[in-house]
């Protein structure tokens, strides 16, 4: 595909994002957008409130102020649920699979709403049953092999390794197919030939399926090696926003990260 | 073919499954071959229909505890509410429906289906608690199911249905039959309970249940239980999720306790009281969460166990206390359980050294 | 004026809940299980009073004290031998073993004391204050009374004593309790003994009230108790005494005003509303998880 047909439209607009926990504001101000088929970072030191702002994206908190739009609509009503559906799938910093369910059933979990059949025809096995899960059987596996665990698939996923279990935590956000994925600190505890392979498999999900990445990492290499533009973040206000190059020599964001 | 059939029963997914049918076919032909040839007391006989009964409201039980991860104290109350609803279905079709076949099989049904509709009606409050909170207000519910039927009386006649609650001011016209007696329960039932029907009745949830575990919705509910925010992120919906767990674990107790009211010429509500709950809990905790094979063996010796024990009299009950106990020491102690792993695994890699040479 | 005599009579009943309830609270806040077995420990207490009145003719503060004894003991083995080696083990392992040990203290006490009920010798004079034309039984007057007494003391251990800072330390948070030096299991073996000793108490004021001894005594007001500690919001200890003046209070009155026969649907049923409207009681803490 050349340069010019790729969608750019805009996916993620957020404007004036803000949270309290009782009298503690957490994030406040926060303006955001992030276009169709690139890759966006999120940093700050730790305690900005990065992964409240996916929290918040995401309908894991609600908002106190501000507004966020996906594709143009407004998510001030969605649950968590809804936000999945309109096109928002996320990870965890802190891993949260489902432990007990094999690899492979944790990524056709995230086939829930692709799959239309009713318990009625689990239960007496229909044609249309057979049909689907054939169906998402052949994209789960496709999905595994991208994220390189498809000869994993029939593992407990609570008996992965660490690395293992934060690839197959995106093979499962992006087994909702969403518009914007959300990666939380997607290298946490990897070591760096780990952290090199996932950031190919990061670009290459995002050329492959034309989806726009938001990211939060402390792993420097990582954000200033596949992130287009990067949104500082430090106290829950935005420092400052650019492409890595403006990022890495605007003093402020040197100032907040290495201090006076 | 054939061949290829036989190992694909016993491929991965299948594996238990299959077990758990051939353990169910296998132990009802041989106790239909004891029966027939006399080598059953009538005591073990008489168990029969209620082992098959209490396997069936476990199975839905661990669909609820062991799948969806909700501690539920009140699979009793959805007994109950099947039986009653199945006597009752029974004693207003007698006659007009004469085959007594038919008659039990559409009062299972009736008992299923109310079962499920109360298991929806009791669910909208109680899943939107959480844990231990859910758990209570499940053994609340229980509590006023088996509270309202010890109140209700129920009669028919040419005119139908007569209720009354709390005092019985039902007046039946000629011919007219009482159906429910407040605290006396049912009395004068046909007994149409059959061991083939209640074999067939736990073949029927055994399917129901791996049917669903594998699927779409099996994934759905273990996902919940795993991890609900994780499951929320990827668009599944807890609440519907939970409540489908939860009123077909409701449905099977009913059909369950259909056939069992309809194997007693007489019952009591009290029959079915928090007690009854916590039995079938232990039968599932027994058996292994999420293992329907470990269900129905558990059922079946603890259910056995009181009678194998009558020769020790009064103490037979203690001894079942002390055995509980014990299983739960053993089977959770840290020593012994890293010598269980242990073992397992030298048994796989002799499997796999076999294989290879 | 009936209503105001309904009213103390439920007070009455639920002081008796609110002890009992006390011991399922503490238990739960520490050791993170529900003690199924409480309710029989209650029974055992009942059983060690009545033959400390009757057979041994002992007074009754000697009865009650040994009865606490006892029980106190009782607790404590239960929690060394069937509890402590399930430290590790899930909920439903620990809630089994207590259903275990619930019988076999029911099924025991069955083989050593017999099924038939015992008549528990009245104690406490019949008589009744007066207060302008309201009369106050001197049963429901002790019976509050020991409820409050019982209520402050447990406020001021837990607020005022070492072991009571070190036992709110476990509630919160075990691992960290540890790492400080405190003695977990102790602590927990000292929760156990006080809920035990709280359930001789109140076995002796339930069967002052319905004079009755027999083997599962304890079940019904254990599980009505258990219910008013999750009403105020299992693990709170104000929560535990406000549910079961709560529960005695709606039980009184719905059997007055309602029906005898429903009183139980009733209170049950108000349970079920109170928790929809505070998912964890009234006085319970918010549940959140970290994201």
């Amino acid at each position: 595909m050349s340069e010019n047909n790729i969608d750019r439209s805009l996916i993620l607009e957020v404007e004036d994002l803000g949270i309290d926990f009782g009298g503690l504001t957490a994030v406040n101000n926060l303006s955001l957008k992030v276009y169709n088929n690139e890759i966006v970072g999120l940093i700050g030191p730790n305690g900005a409130g990065k992964t409240t702002v996916f929290n918040m994206l995401t309908k894991v908190y609600q908002p106190s102020r501000g507004t966020i739009r996906l594709c143009g609509q407004d998510t001030a009503r969605m649950t968590t649920e809804d936000v999945n559906k309109a096109g928002i799938a996320r990870t965890f910093q802190n891993i949260r699979l489902f432990q007990n369910l094999s690899v492979i059933d944790n990524v056709k979990a995230g086939m829930h709403n692709e799959i239309t059949y009713s318990p009625a025809d689990s239960i007496f096995r229909t044609r249309k049953y057979y049909a689907q899960e054939k169906q998402i059987e052949e994209k789960a596996h496709e999905l595994l092999k991208i994220m390189g665990l498809d000869s994993l698939a029939e593992l407990p996923a609570g008996s992965l390794p660490y690395g293992g279990q934060r690839r197959l935590e995106i093979a499962r956000a992006m087994a909702t197919d969403p518009k914007l994925l959300l990666l939380d600190e997607p290298a946490a505890g990897m070591n760096p030939q780990e952290t090199e392979e996932l950031m190919d498999m990061i670009r290459f999900v995002r050329d492959h399926f034309h989806i726009a990445i938001l990211l939060i990492e402390h792993d420097m290499k990582l954000v200033m090696g596949i992130c287009e533009r990067i949104t500082v973040i430090n106290f829950g206000m935005m420092l400052a926003s650019g492409t890595p190059e403006e990022i890495q020599s605007n003093p402020a964001v040197i100032k907040a990260y290495l201090g006076e | 073919m054939m061949k290829n059939f036989i190992s694909k029963l016993f491929d991965q997914k299948l594996r238990s499954r299959t077990i758990s049918y051939l353990l169910v076919i296998i132990a009802f032909i041989i106790l239909q071959i004891m029966s027939s040839t006399g080598g059953l007391s009538s005591l073990l006989k008489s168990l029969l229909v209620p082992v098959c009964c209490y396997t069936v409201a476990a199975i839905g039980l661990n669909l609820n505890v062991g799948f969806s991860g909700e501690l539920n104290l009140g699979q009793a109350g959805f007994m109950s509410v099947g039986a009653f609803t199945g006597i009752c279905v029974s004693g207003v079709l007698a006659s007009s429906i004469t085959n007594p076949l038919l008659r039990l099989i559409i009062a299972i049904v009736a008992g299923a289906l109310i079962a499920a509709a109360m298991g929806y009606i009791i669910g909208i409050p109680v899943l939107k608690l959480q844990g231990d909170y859910l758990a209570i207000v499940t053994l609340a519910f229980g509590q006023i199911i088996k509270s309202l039927i010890t109140n209700m009386y129920l009669g028919f006649d040419e005119n139908g249905l007569h209720m009354s609650f709390v005092e019985n001011k039902v007046s039946l016209g000629a011919g007219g039959k009482m159906l429910l007696q407040g605290p006396m329960g049912a009395t004068g039932t046909q007994r149409i309970a059959t061991f083939t029907i209640g074999v067939i009745l736990i073949l029927c949830a055994l399917t129901i249940v791996y049917n669903l575990i594998y699927s779409k919705s099996g994934r759905a509910i273990m996902g919940c239980r795993d991890n609900r925010i994780a499951a929320e992120s990827i668009g599944i919906n807890v609440a519907n999720t939970k409540m489908l767990a939860f009123i077909i674990s409701a449905s099977l107790a009913g059909a369950a306790g259909a056939l069992y009211g309809l194997n007693y010429s007489t019952l009591v509500p009290n029959k079915f009281d928090f007690n009854t709950s916590i039995l079938i809990l232990v039968f599932v905790v027994l058996g292994g969460l999420g293992n329907m094979t470990g269900t129905i063996i558990s059922t079946t010796i603890l259910m056995l166990l009181p009678e194998l024990l009558r020769s020790l009299q009064d103490y037979r009950m203690l001894i079942y206390a002390v055995v509980l106990i014990v299983i739960m020491l053993v089977t959770n102690n840290a020593f012994l359980q890293t010598k269980a792993a242990k073992l397992r695994e030298s048994l796989i890699k002799g499997k796999k050294g076999a294989k290879q040479s | 004026m009936a209503f105001l005599s309904y009213l103390i009579n439920g007070l009455g009943l639920g002081s008796v809940y609110a002890i009992i309830a006390l011991g399922y609270t503490m238990v739960y806040g520490i050791a993170k299980m529900l003690n199924f077995a409480h309710g029989d420990v209650i029974m055992v207490g009942a059983y060690v009073t009545y033959f400390a009145l009757s057979l041994m003719k002992l007074p009754v503060l000697v009865s009650v004290l040994l009865a606490v004894a006892v029980s106190t003991l009782l607790g404590v083995t239960i929690e060394r031998l069937a509890y402590k080696p399930l430290r590790q083990a899930t909920s439903l392992s620990v809630l089994i073993t207590a259903i275990g040990v619930s019988y076999f203290l029911q099924n025991g006490a069955q083989l050593l004391w017999g099924t038939s009920t015992k008549v528990f010798p009245s104690v406490i004079s019949n008589g009744a204050l007066t207060l302008g034309g309201l009369s106050i039984s001197y049963l429901t007057l002790i019976t509050v009374v020991v409820c409050l007494a019982v209520m402050g003391c447990l406020t001021l251990f837990i607020n005022k004593t070492k072991t009571g800072k070190a036992m709110r330390a476990c509630s919160e948070d075990k691992g960290a309790a540890a790492l400080m030096g405190i003695n977990v299991n102790q602590i927990i073996s000292i929760t156990f003994a006080i809920g035990s000793g709280l359930a001789a108490i109140a076995a002796f004021l339930l069967c002052a009230t319905y004079p009755s001894v027999y083997p599962t005594l304890g079940s019904m007001p254990g599980i009505k108790a258990f219910t008013a500690a999750v009403f105020g919001g299992i693990g709170s200890i104000p929560g535990a005494f406000l549910g079961g003046l709560m529960l005695g209070i709606i039980e009184i009155l719905a059997k007055a005003y309602i029906s005898t026969q429903l009183s139980d649907a009733i209170v049950f049923a108000v349970l079920i509303i109170v928790l929809l409207i505070k998912p964890t009681g009234l006085l319970g803490r918010k549940l959140s998880e970290k994201v």
